[in-house]
Parts: C-alpha cells; structure tokens; sequence
C-alpha cells in the first residue's frame, strides 16, 4: 500500500530540505542499494541514502574523501566486453540464457529487441513497462538492451538500469548481469559473485514491481543469468545464479528503509547536508545521525573513512571488527576493556571481566616467559 | 580471534605501536628468498603490467609490459620471468640428501622403506600480500597449457620455451600455499600479521604500509597516524604516496599516468610501423624507445617502495628467533619440492585444470591434518599461542603438588603413578580424557582421573600411561616430580594420519564413482583457445 499522498509529498518535501536548496536528488542506483544490506543497522547511511544525498560530496567537504575510483582500462574492457557480448541482435547472449536457464524452450532465433529510447528516466521506465507488456503477448524471445526499471524506495522512486532483460517465450522474465571479472575453469571470485548477486536482487524485485501490474502476472525468474568472460579470453560464457536469499535480504531491508521518516524526523530542526555547508556544520549534521562503523563498511560506503575517524577517537571497539565486540560484551569501548582487563574497573563477577582479567594475566605471563627463555639463551 | 590476540589489538591502540601475537617466527624463512612484486592490468584477467623480481634487495630486476594487451610483449614479460624464476628454482633442484620413505610395495601390499633423494633445501618465493599469492596461482594457469613452437609446430602464437614449464612452477607454489603451515610460497602480510597485532581491523591489515606503519613506525609518530598516512596521503597530482602492495594498482595512478603513457607508447610503435626510410625508422625508434622507458619509470615508481617494504617487513621478522618445529614443516615443504622435480622429470603432464575426486579427496585431507599439525606445533613452540589454549580449555599449566606410584593391573604390573597438578587454568575435562605433555620432543600420554577437592576445583589427578620405559619402575626423568612446572593438552601433538581413502576403484558415486578404463589413456589438457579478440 503506498502511503497517503500528503504524508509522502511531506517526507520529499523534508528530505530535499534536508539536502539542500538547488541540489537535485543523487539517484539511487542498484549498488548503493545492495550495499544497505551490508549494514542495515547504519542510520546515517539510511537516511544519507533515502534523502538523496550525494555522499562522495559531502565526504569530500568534510575532508576524508572517499577512495573509490575506477580505471579506464578496467571501465574500457567492461564496455567492450559487454558490446560483444550484445552484438548480433543479442544473438550470443539469447543463446546463454536459453542454454543456461530454458533449454526446453524453442531455440531463441530472431528475437525481438524493442527500442527503449525515451526522454527521462520517467520516460525510459514507462517505456520498458510498454516493451514488457508487448513482448509478453507476443509470446516468443525478447532481449531489452539497458530498460530502465523504477522502484519504490522510502516513497520516491529509484531508478534502476540493468544490464539486460530477456523475456521467454513461456512469458517469464530473467534478469541478466554482465561483468568483466573472468570465469576460470568454470568458477569466479566469490567476492565479485556476491556482490553481481546482490545487486541483480534489486533489479529482480524491481522487475516484480512492473510485472504486478500486468495481467496475468507474469513470473520473474529468480536465478538470474551472469555472463562472464571465459578463461583469458573475451568469449563470454555464463552461469545461472539463484538470487533468493539476496532478494529476501534486500526487500527487508526496503521496508525498513520506510523508518527514514522517523530518523529525518529525530534530527534538529534546520539540519542540512547541502556539501557548500562549512565543514563544522556539516560535521554537527552528520555527528546528529547516528552511525554504526564497521570495517566493512571502508568496501561499500564513502563515508567511511569519515565514520572510521570518528569511531577511532571514541574508542570504539567495532573499530577492530564487529567479532571484536561479540567477545567483549557490554564493554564497547578501548579504554573500558583495558581497564577492566588490568583490574582498574569492572565487576570480577561479570563473566566477560573474568574472562579478560584471566586473557590479560596468560597474555603477561607468556610474554613474560618468552623473555626470560631469550634472555637465557643469550647469555647460558 | 582469541581474546588475546583481541587484547593484544587493544593495547596496540592504546600503545600506538603493533603489540605481539608470538614470541618465535613460526615459519622458515630461507637464507634466499626470492621476492616477487607484481602489477596486473585492470580488467584483464592475467595480463601483468610489470613486476621487481629478484633475491637481491639492491638489484631488483624491473619487468614491464609497455602494452598489457598485445600478446607477443606479454609472452617477452613471460619468457623473462622464466630466465629469472626458473634459474633459482633449478639450483635447489640439484642439491639432495638421501632420505627415506615408505611406499607400499605393488606386489605384497605391505609398506616398506624405500631410499630416495630429497632436496637439500628448498625455494622461497614471496610476495607482498594474499592477492599476490592469487596473483601467482593466476599466471600459473595461464602459462601451464600453452604450447611451444617445439610441441605444436602448426600452431600460430606458440609460447616462448620455458614459459609453460614456469606455469607448472608457478601453479604448485601457489597450490602449496593452501597448504597451513606451508612455506614455499608466503604473503608478507599474512607472515607479519600472524606475529603482530596491529589497532585496526583484519581488512585494514592487508595494507602492507599500514601493517608495517603499525608495526616500525617512522620516528615518534604513533601507529596509527603512519598508518593513515601511508593509507590515504597523495602528493600534489592526487598520487597515493604509498603506492598499493599490488597486483592492483590505484586508479588515480591508471587513469592519470598510466594511460597517457601507454597511448603515447602506441604512438609511437604505430609510427614507427608507418616510417618510411631508415632515417625516419632510427628517429621513431629513438621515441618509442622513450615512451616505452616511460612506462618503465612508472612501473618501477610503484613497485619499487612495495619492494623495499617487503625485505624491511623481512628484516623485522628475523629478528624473532625460528619456531622449534618450523624446520620440520620446511622439511615438509622439501618433500613437496622434491616431488614436483620428480613429476617434471618424469615427463607428467601439468596439473589438470580440476583435480579428479581422488586427487581433490587427498588434498583437503593433507590441509585437514595439517591445519591441526600446525595448530599443536605452534602452541607447543611458543608460549604465547599455549596461553591462548590454555584460555580457551584446551591446555593447562602449574605446578606438580604430589606424585603417588602405582600399577596397572596384570601379568605384569606396569608403572602408572598418579600426579597431582595444582593450575588457575579452566580445561574442559571429562573423565578418563587423554591429555599430553612434551618430554624431550615426544608427547607423553596421561589421563585424567578426578579432581582432588571440589569439582572443577584446581586440583587435578592425572595418571601417567607411557614413555616411561619397559620397566617395573619408570626411567629416570620420565615423572615429573613434586614441584616441577608442568603444561598438559587436550589435543594431540602429532598427527595421525586420517582414515585411509578407498582405492580409487571404490570411489564412492558421491565422487563421481571409479574411473573408467583405467587402461585408457586420460586426453590431455588442451591449451586454451586463443581468439583474436584477446588483443582489443
């Protein structure tokens, strides 16, 4: 159920505030998506994201600028590999989703490849809507080159570019995602497979957005095609990869996403993020939102550099990895565990003191050990 | 991570400076190690932009490919890398000892010694980080099925001689390094965070001049500041100061230097290629000359700190005296160089691109076995890493209180004397767990009988089972005595080795079943295809 017009038009209204004057939303795109699983708890983050702020931006301003940067050559292989993998009317890749995902079907020869070309993101999405309905009355293989999908997100749509969308001639729908980190012997970087799969979720549950509403509606298939370069090669070849969990995790954390109103509406009347702000002002800005760090977050948020330094001089333990705090209890930050560690606070009886009193006295007594057993070498 | 080696984390934050997680080297580091600094092209899969390659820290060998993508200059990078690689590996070919091993005889089935030479001493290579070794594996799968002009005289591209004999090379040093406990190939990052605890986290610590920041600051500077700055500072152009450990580079330094270097490089050779007389051809020459040691000037301005960085993070590890059992390991690492000699020089063919079930089987059983191997030896070599067992219940240490003889039941009685520890330590006991206690380099087995007091108090009975000779009374020194300091462990000091695997004729259908005719002569791998794409 969307909710009421007026409460949504006052969320956008309060979120623009919250970016600024004159500066325009910062699109969510599929990987900032995908990366809110990565730390669902992070309100900053949330919130950052949901109001459309651009984060390298204010990284920037407020002086630890983000590291994340791609080369040409890698950028440059990405658009070559997947032109060729496109060439021919999609005649390749047609035949890797029919080899990989629907062998039983009809062989795909001659597939339909609608233009998508529209003025707008609002345009290109309606567009592929139309395309999506027609292919899927026509009944036979369709190939949609980049369609534009838009999805819901805190009551303002994100708009969403896959790389390519197949229709089959049984009318379900695939989602295809093509990359350039190769295929060795038949198995990728699990690390870069995680993070293709995370963010084909997104489209998949984009694509059941649209396919709600046509009759009947249609199914999305959810193993989504990821086609790789082979070996050393540029020949493409691909795998199915089952997206469920990663999915499941995303729409989670979509619905939850809808808590931005709470979190915009806990922040100190006037705050705003707009990066032309002095860096003081902005600092107060983002110290009122909570944040969560985690060393994780240095591969997925550009803020973290910003957010590490700040955990770092609190002290906080999950500076060292959230394992870190699971062993450590209630105690959260450095200065607390070393001084319940040599005895100059806590509770003896608090099993977590315990257990650090007794790591800290073995931990001494080893070293201690170790000394004397040097010091008798040296001198027997 | 153990609570102390989390501890050890929080004290080097407090301290500014890494705080030790060992107290002796636990991995051989050879007297000649060769070190190999990598870059890799971003995007492509196994097309090195350069690398420093050598076993003297002064005089490095700088290899550069001006152009990543054309193939016959990423064969040259190859073919040099051989004439460096191949040379070191071949001068510990020749050295052996005598040796023996057991082998089961084809005839009786039963296992019997035999003699054979194993290496004196073994190869070493490292690199800078983990995605070096990777890097490693990578090259070694894509050298080791190329063909040569010799094998394949028809086939266009063929590889330059050595170069597929490097990928077999390559491909066992980088399959060793999953082996724990291993040292043919290590990663300085792993070998300085196995004995230093930096204040950052495990993901941070892949950073090679961060790790070293933390472990040797600069001056007076804390940890944490040389840290940062090694991680994040870029001079006036936007160029880390540090440059990544590789095999990736930044993508300011690709985007910025790179790039522009190479294209004035394929200027100039497509230049060249144009000139029409040998004047023009000698002055066309003279520019492709530099712009190719442009790149050259580039490659090494970023590889040449990593490599200073990983004899200085060499250095520092050997100053830790050797862990007692890491020579055995390297021992180990021997027996598994002398093996792949023999493999070549048999004429076998290179590894497969997947191992049959039988070959995969017996590789995850070694790593098993030595994963724990590797566990219990460094524990017994170092006090630190026991008191890490000892906290979490799977050691303990004090002081022998009281020794009662006694005998097992029999024909004839054998010593059995019951001791009593006094320890603070918290092991998880049951009855009758076996427990373990080096005596001169072998485990002596115990068993626990009860508490003397309170359950779980900190008096426990143990009952000597062995080593203590074949006489009615136990040799001399086999027991401890009153008062002597003692550590027992619940986990074994020497491995078994595990169930035996069925003949690969009884393959199970869960492995795909037995083999087929095993007269039938398995294809060989195919090399990979080559398509012109390749160069784009």
């Amino acid at each position: 159920m969307p909710p009421p017009r007026t409460r949504g038009t006052a969320l956008r209204q309060r979120l623009a505030e919250l970016r600024g004057p004159e500066v325009p939303a910062k699109a969510l795109d599929a990987r900032a998506l995908a990366a809110l699983a990565a730390n669902p708890g992070c309100r900053r983050r949330a919130l950052l994201d949901g109001a459309g702020v651009d984060k390298t931006a204010l990284a920037g301003a407020l002086g630890s600028p983000s590291a994340f940067g791609q080369s040409q050559f890698a950028f440059m292989r990405g658009n070559a590999f997947e032109a060729r993998v496109k060439a021919d009317g999609g005649a390749e890749l047609l035949r890797l989703v029919h080899e990989r995902l629907d062998p039983s079907a009809e062989p795909p020869s001659g597939a339909a490849v609608p233009d998508l070309a529209a003025i707008g993101p609002e345009g290109r999405a309606a567009r592929t809507a139309l395309a999506l309905r027609e292919a899927a009355e026509s009944g036979g293989w369709a190939l949609l080159d980049h369609p534009m999908l838009a999805l819901d997100v805190a009551g303002s749509p994100a708009f969403l570019e896959p790389d390519a969308v197949v229709v089959h001639p049984d009318g379900r729908w695939t989602v295809v995602e093509i990359k350039s980190f190769p295929m060795l012997d038949g198995s990728a970087d699990p690390a870069k497979v995680g993070a293709a799969a995370r963010q084909s979720a997104v489209y998949v549950l984009a694509l059941e957005e649209v396919a709600a509403r046509l009759e009947p509606v249609p199914e999305v298939h959810h193993r989504v095609l990821l086609v790789c370069p082979k070996d050393f090669s540029n020949l493409p070849t691909a795998a199915a990869v089952d997206v469920r969990k990663q999915r499941a995790v995303t729409r989670r954390q979509l619905t939850r996403l809808t808590r931005i109103e709470e979190i915009a509406d806990s922040l100190p009347e006037g705050t705003c993020f707009a990066p032309d702000l002095p860096r003081e002002q902005l600092a107060e800005a983002v110290q009122s939102l909570p944040a969560t760090y985690a060393p994780e977050c240095l591969a997925a948020c550009e803020l973290a550099f910003h957010c590490r330094s700040h955990a770092r001089e609190e002290g906080e333990v999950t500076s060292l990895g959230r394992s870190a705090r699971a062993e450590l209890g209630g105690l959260t930050t450095v200065e607390d565990v070393l001084a319940a560690a040599h005895g100059r606070a806590g509770d003896p009886e608090d099993p977590a003191v315990a257990a650090l009193r007794r790591a800290a006295d073995l931990r001494a007594e080893a070293l201690a050990t170790a000394a004397a057993r040097r010091e008798g070498a040296a001198c027997p | 991570m153990s609570l102390i080696s989390t501890l050890a984390r929080l004290e080097a934050i407090s301290t500014g400076r890494a705080q030790p997680v060992a107290t002796v080297r636990h991995r051989h580091l050879s007297e000649r190690p060769l070190v190999l600094v990598p870059l890799t092209t971003a995007g492509e899969a196994g097309a090195p932009l350069g690398a420093l390659v050598g076993t003297d820290r002064d005089a490095p060998r700088l290899l550069v490919v001006p152009q990543p993508r054309d193939r016959d200059l990423r064969f040259a990078f190859l073919a040099e890398l051989a004439d460096i690689v191949l040379p070191y590996v071949d001068s510990y070919a020749d050295v052996v000892e005598a040796a023996e091993r057991s082998e089961t005889d084809p005839e009786t089935g039963k296992r019997v010694k035999v003699e054979v030479d194993l290496c004196a001493d073994a190869p070493q290579l490292i690199v800078p980080s983990r995605s070096g070794i990777d890097f490693v594996r990578l090259l070694g799968r894509s050298m080791r099925f190329r063909r040569t002009a010799e094998q394949e005289p028809e086939a266009p591209h063929p590889a330059p001689p050595r170069v597929p004999l490097l990928g077999r090379w390559l491909t066992h040093f980088g399959e060793r390094a999953r082996v724990p406990g291993s040292s043919l190939l290590l990663a300085l990052t792993d070998l300085l965070t196995r004995h230093w605890a930096t204040g950052q986290s495990g993901v941070e610590d892949q950073h090679l001049g961060a790790l070293l920041a933390w472990i040797d600051p600069p001056g007076d500077e804390s940890g944490d500041t040389a840290a940062r700055r090694a991680e994040l500072a870029r001079d006036a152009d936007g160029q880390l100061l540090c440059p990544p450990a590789g095999p990736a580079t930044d993508p300011a330094f690709d985007n910025k230097l790179l790039a522009p270097a190479i294209e004035r490089y394929d200027r100039a050779r497509a230049a060249l290629a144009a000139a029409e007389d040998g004047l023009q051809a000698d002055d066309r020459l003279g520019d492709l000359t530099a712009a190719e040691r442009g790149i050259r000037g580039l490659v090494e301005s970023r590889t040449r700190p990593t490599w200073d960085a990983v004899w200085r993070g060499l250095d520092l590890l050997r100053e830790l005296p050797e862990g007692a059992h890491a020579a055995d390991r390297w021992t180990r690492d021997r027996w598994s160089f002398t093996g792949h000699r023999d493999r070549i020089i048999a004429g076998e063919p290179p590894q497969p691109r997947r191992d049959d079930a039988v070959t995969a089987a017996n590789k995850l059983a070694t790593r098993e076995r030595e994963q724990a191997r590797l566990d219990a030896q460094e524990a017994l070599d170092d006090p630190l890493v026991m008191a890490g067992r000892r906290l979490a219940g799977e050691a303990f240490a004090g002081e022998v209180t009281d020794v009662v003889m006694a005998y097992s039941e029999g024909k004839r009685p054998s010593p059995r004397p019951l001791v009593t520890v006094h320890t603070e330590d918290r092991p998880h006991l049951g009855e009758r767990t076996k427990v373990y206690r080096s005596l001169g380099g072998k485990p002596q087995a115990a068993e626990f009988v009860g508490y003397d007091g309170p359950e779980g108090g900190d008096l426990l009975v143990l009952r000597i089972v062995d080593k203590m000779g074949r006489g009615k009374e136990p040799e001399q020194g086999s027991v401890p005595e009153k008062g002597d300091l003692v550590c027992f462990t619940l986990f074994e000091h020497d491995q078994r080795a595990g169930a035996k695997l069925p003949d690969p004729d009884d393959t199970p259908w869960t492995h795909g079943g037995p083999p087929g005719d095993p007269e039938a002569v398995p294809l060989p791998e195919q090399p990979d295809p080559v398509t012109e794409e390749d160069v784009l």
